[in-house]
C-alpha cells in the first residue's frame, strides 16, 4: 500500500473498534429494556436511568477513589431506580409514559445539580483520576491471543471490561429469555398475564423483577459511560438520549437479546461511521456537527422500516394466502 | 359417591353487590354438575371461589372433607383443581407444551426449561387421554377447537381430578362440542373425574350432565337430577317466571330486494382476506341469517356492507342504490340501520347518557334542534323517555350513564335507537351476546316483528339456535365464502354444522 496517511485498514479497524466500544452502553441499556418489554411495560424511562447510573458510578467512584465501588453503587441505585418504576408502573398503576418522561426529566435536573452542588468543577462536570484504577481491570484489556492477530486484533482488543462483559450478558440472557422458567413467567406475564396467574405465579412480581433488572442494567449502561474512559468523567446529560435509541433496538430487535444487540451494534456502527467523517471533512467547517445527527437520523429511519416491512410482510402473508386459496 | 366439594354458606360481596348470597350446595365424586343461571346470577364467581381466585366473606369450602383455608390458584390446583376458562388462559407465542407446562417447568440441569421433557410429558398425556393435538404447534396458530383442549390438557398435566369448564362450548360449532362432550364423559367414566361445567344453553345441560344446579341473582335457587326436569323448568327456575319458547309468528310474503351483494371481496384488520366473493340478496319480509364460526368473515361481510370497512372488489346495493365505497351515514341515509356486533366499541358512547346515546343519528332532526346548532333539550328527553319505555330499557332512568348499565339494558338502547328509524333494511350482529333469556326473547319478538312489517334483515349469530330460530334463510361461510344456502325449516343443526367447517360438500364428494 503506497498511499500516505492512515490507511483504509487502520481506518476501518478504528471505526469498528469504536463501534463496539460505542455500542456498549446501548446495548446493555437494551439488555434491560427488553425484559420490561417482554413483561409488558412500555418503558421510555431508560436514558434517564442510564443518565442517573452514569452520575452515581462517577460520583461514588470519585469519592471512594474505586471504580469497582462505583460499579457496585450503580447496581444498589438500579434495583432502586427499578423498584421506584415498578412502584409507580406495576402497583399504583400509573401510565407508564407520564412516570418514563418524569424519570427522564427528574434524572436531568437532579444529576445536573447534584453535580454542580458537590463537585462544583466545570459547573456540572465530574473529571477525576481515580488512582486505584491506573492499572484496573477496567479499560483497554489486552485480548491474549486475539490481540496478536493483525487487523482482528486491533478490532476486538484492548476494550473496557464493560465491553466484553455485554457480550457475555448477551448470552446469558438470551439463555434467560428463552431457556429458563423464570423468562418464560417474565414473557407470559406481558402477553397474558392472567394466564400466568392462573398457572400460580404472580404476574406483578414478574414485572418487578423486569423492572429491577431493567434498572440494574440502565445503571451499568451509565456506569460504562462515566467509568468506561480513563478517568471517570461525567458531563450534564450524559446519556445523549442513549436511552431512547436503545427502546429503538428493543423494539427493533423484537426484544430478542442477540438481534437487539445486533440492532445496537448498527448504531455504533454509525456512530462510529460520524466521528471518521468528522475527521475527515474537517470539524470547522459549519455543518460538520451535523454528522453527530447520524445516529438519531437512523433510528428514525429503521422505525419507519420496522414498520413498513411489517406492513409488507403482513401484505406478502394475505396474498400468499389468496393465491393459495384460490388454487384450492 | 361421596361428597367431594362443599359449599357452606358462601356468601361473596364485592363492593356494592352480593354476587354469592349463602350458597350451601354439595358436589359429588364422578360426576358431572351443570350450574346454569343467566349472566350476572354468580355461576363464575362461585367457581372462581373453588378456584381460589375469590377469597369468599363468609361460609366455609370443603375439598374431600378438608377445609379450605388458604385461597390462591396455586393451592386449588395443589388440590387437585383445574379450571378453563370461558376466554382461555394461554400464552399466544408459546408452545403447546409450554403452555401446559409453564408454572411447573420440567428442568434440565436445575436452571434450564427442558423444552423436549415438556413435549414428552404432554405427548404421553394426549395419548392417555386421547386429546389429540402437536405438542409444538404455536397455540396462536391452532384453532379454538384445539386450544380448549390443550386447556384440558394443562389441568391433566397439573394432576388436577376435578375439572371446571366455564362456558366451553361457546366458542366451538357443534361438532367441536360433541367431541369436547366425550372427553367429558370418558375421563369421567374412565378417570374418576369430578366435572363442573357452567353454562346457559339449556339442552348441554342435559346432554351431559348428571345433577343440575340453578342460580339466580347470586342465590342457588335448586339442585335437580337432570333425569327429573326438562329444558322448560330449568328456564323458569332460571328466569323466576315462566319463561315460553314459542314459535315466533312469522307472516306476510317477502317482497322486492332490499339488500344485494355482488361477488365481494374484503381484507380483515391484517390486510388478509376475510371475504372472498360473497354474493347474497335480502327481499323485504325475510331474515337471511348467517351460520358461522366467528373468523370466518361474518364479521368483515356486515362492516364492508354498512359502510365500515374498505371493499376491495364487488358490489353492495342497499334499497336499489349503489352502496359500495359509501361512509356509514351515505349508506344510513339510504335506508339502513345498523346494530352492530362490539356494542362496547362501535353500538353506544359509554360515558354518554341514554338520552345522547337514543338521540345519535337524529340531531340534525328539525324537530331537535333549533337554527341547527340549539338542541331543544325537553323535546329530546320527552323522545328518549317515549323509547325507554317501549323497550323496556331498565336502569336509573334517561340520565343514566350507559357504560354502567348491564349488557342487556346497553343492548337495548341500540336496538332501540337502531329500530326506531325504521328503516327498510335492518343488519343485525350478534343481537343476544352477553344478554339474559328474558331480554333475549324480547329482542327476539322484535326483530319478528319488523321483519313482519316487511324489512330485510340481514342477520348474523355466534348462537346457532337463535339463527335457527329468527332466520327463513340460512346460509353458512367458512373461510370467507358462502358454502351453502338453506330454508331454515329444510335443514338440522348438525347438517349445518358440517358446512360451517367447510366440510358439508367436501364431505360427499
Amino acid at each position: 500500500m503506497n498511499n500516505s496517511g492512515p490507511s483504509f485498514w487502520t481506518t476501518a479497524s478504528s471505526t469498528l473498534h469504536f463501534m463496539l466500544s460505542s455500542a456498549t452502553p446501548v446495548a446493555l441499556a437494551a439488555l434491560g429494556g427488553l425484559l420490561t418489554e417482554h413483561a409488558g411495560i412500555m418503558n421510555i424511562g431508560m436514558d434517564g436511568m442510564i443518565l442517573m447510573g452514569a452520575f452515581v458510578a462517577a460520583a461514588v467512584a470519585a469519592i471512594a477513589k474505586s471504580a469497582l465501588l462505583g460499579v457496585l453503587a450503580v447496581i444498589f441505585l438500579g434495583v432502586l431506580i427499578g423498584l421506584f418504576f415498578a412502584l409507580f408502573t406495576v402497583k399504583l398503576r400509573s401510565d407508564e409514559f407520564i412516570i418514563g418522561c418524569a424519570l427522564n426529566t427528574l434524572a436531568l435536573g437532579l444529576t445536573g445539580y447534584l453535580a454542580d452542588a458537590w463537585f462544583g468543577l466545570d459547573g456540572i462536570r465530574i473529571d477525576m483520576t481515580i488512582p486505584a484504577m491506573q492499572n484496573a481491570y477496567f479499560h483497554n484489556i489486552n485480548v491474549p491471543l486475539i490481540k496478536e492477530v493483525p487487523f482482528l486484533g486491533d478490532v476486538f482488543s484492548g476494550h473496557t471490561a464493560f465491553v466484553y462483559i455485554t457480550w457475555l450478558l448477551v448470552i446469558v440472557m438470551w439463555l434467560f429469555v428463552y431457556r429458563t422458567p423464570m423468562g418464560f413467567w417474565i414473557r407470559a406475564s406481558g402477553e397474558s398475564p392472567d394466564t400466568l396467574r392462573t398457572a400460580g405465579k404472580n404476574p406483578e412480581r414478574m414485572k418487578w423483577i423486569a423492572s429491577i433488572l431493567c434498572g440494574v442494567f440502565c445503571g451499568l449502561a451509565g456506569a460504562s459511560l462515566s467509568l468506561g474512559k480513563l478517568n471517570c468523567t461525567f458531563v450534564e446529560n450524559m446519556s445523549d438520549s442513549r436511552g431512547y435509541i436503545a427502546f429503538a433496538c428493543v423494539i427493533f430487535g423484537g426484544a430478542n437479546p442477540v438481534k437487539v444487540f445486533l440492532a445496537a451494534l448498527m448504531f455504533g456502527f454509525f456512530d462510529a461511521l460520524g466521528d471518521q467523517l468528522k475527521v475527515i471533512i474537517q470539524s470547522d467547517l459549519p455543518y460538520a456537527y451535523l454528522v453527530n445527527a447520524i445516529p438519531y437520523v437512523i433510528t428514525i429511519i429503521m422505525m419507519v422500516y420496522v414498520v413498513v416491512s411489517g406492513q409488507r410482510r403482513r401484505e406478502r402473508i394475505a396474498k400468499q394466502q389468496l393465491r393459495k386459496l384460490e388454487q384450492k | 359417591m361421596t361428597d367431594e366439594i362443599r359449599f357452606e354458606h358462601i356468601s361473596m360481596e364485592f363492593p356494592g353487590v352480593l354476587a354469592n348470597d349463602d350458597i350451601s350446595l354439595s358436589i359429588r365424586n364422578g360426576e358431572v354438575f351443570a350450574l346454569v343461571g343467566e349472566n350476572g346470577a354468580g355461576k363464575s364467581t362461585l367457581m372462581n371461589i373453588l378456584y381460589g381466585i375469590n377469597t369468599p366473606t363468609a361460609g366455609s369450602l370443603y375439598v374431600r372433607g378438608e377445609k379450605v383455608t388458604e385461597f390462591s390458584p396455586k393451592a386449588a390446583i395443589n388440590r387437585g383443581i383445574g379450571m378453563v376458562h370461558q376466554h382461555f388462559m394461554l400464552v399466544p407465542s408459546f408452545t403447546v407444551a409450554q403452555n401446559i407446562a409453564l408454572g411447573r417447568e420440567p428442568k434440565k440441569g436445575k436452571v434450564l426449561f427442558d423444552n423436549k421433557k415438556a413435549e414428552r410429558l404432554t405427548r404421553e398425556l394426549i395419548e392417555e387421554y386421547g386429546l389429540e393435538v402437536d405438542p409444538s404447534a404455536e397455540v396462536r396458530d391452532i384453532s379454538v377447537g384445539l386450544q380448549q383442549r390443550v386447556e384440558i390438557l394443562k389441568t391433566l398435566y397439573r394432576g388436577a381430578d376435578i375439572l371446571i369448564l366455564d362456558e366451553p362450548t361457546a366458542v366451538l360449532t357443534p361438532q367441536e362440542t360433541d367431541e369436547l362432550f366425550e372427553v367429558i364423559r370418558r375421563i369421567v367414566r374412565e378417570k374418576q373425574m369430578t366435572v363442573i361445567i357452567i353454562t346457559h344453553k339449556l339442552y348441554e345441560v342435559m346432554a351431559i350432565s348428571d345433577r343440575v344446579g340453578v342460580m339466580r341473582q347470586g342465590k342457588l335457587i335448586g339442585v335437580e337430577n337432570t333425569c327429573d326436569v326438562d329444558e322448560r323448568k330449568l328456564a323458569s327456575m332460571m328466569v323466576g317466571r315462566p319463561v315460553l319458547f314459542d314459535h315466533l309468528e312469522k307472516t306476510g310474503d317477502p317482497g322486492e330486494v332490499a339488500i344485494k351483494v355482488d361477488d365481494l371481496f374484503v381484507a380483515d384488520n391484517r390486510g388478509l382476506p376475510a371475504v372472498r366473493g360473497v354474493s347474497l340478496s335480502v327481499r323485504r319480509g325475510e331474515v337471511l341469517g348467517i351460520a358461522a364460526i366467528e373468523g370466518n368473515g361474518q364479521s368483515e361481510l356486515l362492516e364492508a356492507i354498512t359502510g365500515m370497512r374498505k371493499i376491495n372488489r364487488g358490489r353492495v346495493t342497499v334499497c336499489g342504490n349503489d352502496a359500495t365505497g359509501k361512509t356509514p351515514g351515505e349508506i344510513r341515509a339510504m335506508g339502513l340501520s345498523h346494530v352492530p356486533e362490539d356494542r362496547l366499541s362501535t353500538g353506544v358512547d359509554k360515558v354518554a347518557s341514554v338520552t345522547d346515546n337514543l338521540l345519535v343519528g337524529r340531531q340534525k332532526e328539525k324537530r331537535f334542534n333549533l337554527f341547527g346548532f340549539h338542541q331543544r333539550r325537553s323535546t329530546v328527553e320527552r323522545y328518549a323517555s317515549e323509547l325507554y319505555k317501549k323497550f323496556d330499557i331498565r336502569g336509573a332512568g334517561i340520565h343514566t350513564e350507559v357504560g354502567s348499565m348491564s349488557g342487556g339494558n346497553m343492548q337495548k338502547v341500540v336496538v332501540a335507537r337502531e329500530f326506531s328509524f325504521d328503516t327498510p333494511v335492518l343488519v343485525i350482529s350478534q343481537p343476544t351476546r352477553g344478554v339474559d333469556i328474558g331480554a333475549m326473547e324480547f329482542f327476539h319478538t322484535r326483530i319478528i316483528e319488523k321483519r313482519n312489517d316487511g324489512a330485510a334483515i340481514l342477520l348474523s349469530s355466534a348462537d346457532l339456535d337463535e339463527v335457527f330460530r329468527l332466520s327463513d334463510r340460512i346460509i353458512t361461510l367458512y373461510e370467507g365464502k358462502i358454502t351453502g344456502e338453506f330454508k331454515a325449516d329444510a335443514i338440522t343443526k348438525e347438517e349445518i354444522g358440517l358446512y360451517m367447517t367447510g366440510t358439508g360438500e367436501g364431505a360427499k364428494a
